[in-house]
């Protein structure tokens, strides 16, 4: 009885080099974890995205959240967190408002949840550089 | 500093989301494209109805 080799699943990348570096490159810099799999367009889209929402967040005089006391500010800076060196640099400088303050303007508030989506949807595209670099996309 | 409008927030928001839901949640270019425009149509639809519904409802 004859046997045929394992042949790679289609789409299948080696193991070579280190499998999670895309998703903690993507998380830290948005597009990053496209670019290091030369996906130029689509990394040049997502970091656009990514990053100018999250400035826009900003100019909208949005706030960082920065305290962990309710489960809304522990939400909030999850949700931040996600945006990585942008969330770090931008408390580090003194951009944003810190934490929600209860006279915040309408627009301040769509600056607020500008910031958290923006760092939501960098999680997501960290995530799928890291499905293209298992091969599970392509 | 910036102050867009209500809906010019909206497109915004919807635009970028848009954007990364389509790059994310399909493989070709093409299907990328579909999806982006069908998640800001969604967006930007709902947005419109549910601001309608508001106004009816403080009526």
């Amino acid at each position: 009885m004859s046997t045929t080799p394992n042949k790679p699943v289609a789409g299948k990348k080696s193991d070579q080099g280190f499998v999670y570096l895309p998703l903690i490159a993507g998380w830290l810099v948005p597009g990053a974890g496209h670019f290091l799999q030369g996906k130029w367009i689509r990394g040049t889209l997502l970091a656009v995205s990514i990053i100018a929402m999250f400035a826009l967040g900003l100019a909208m005089q949005g706030a960082l959240y920065t305290s962990t006391q309710g489960i809304l500010d522990m939400l909030g800076v999850a949700g931040d967190l996600g945006s990585g060196l942008l969330y770090v640099v931008s408390l580090a400088a003194g951009w944003g408002a810190r934490g929600v303050q209860p006279n915040q303007t309408t627009v301040a508030d769509y600056g607020t949840k500008f910031i958290v989506v923006a760092g939501l949807l960098n999680i997501i595209a960290a995530v799928d550089a890291h499905n293209l670099r298992t091969g599970r996309k392509q | 500093m910036f102050h867009p409008s209500h809906f010019a927030a909206v497109l915004l928001f919807a635009l970028f989301a848009s954007t990364v839901f389509g790059i994310t949640m399909r493989d070709t270019p093409q299907r990328m494209f579909r999806y982006g425009a069908y998640c800001f149509i969604l967006f930007v639809g709902s947005a419109i109805v549910l601001s309608w519904v508001m106004l009816l409802i403080a009526r």
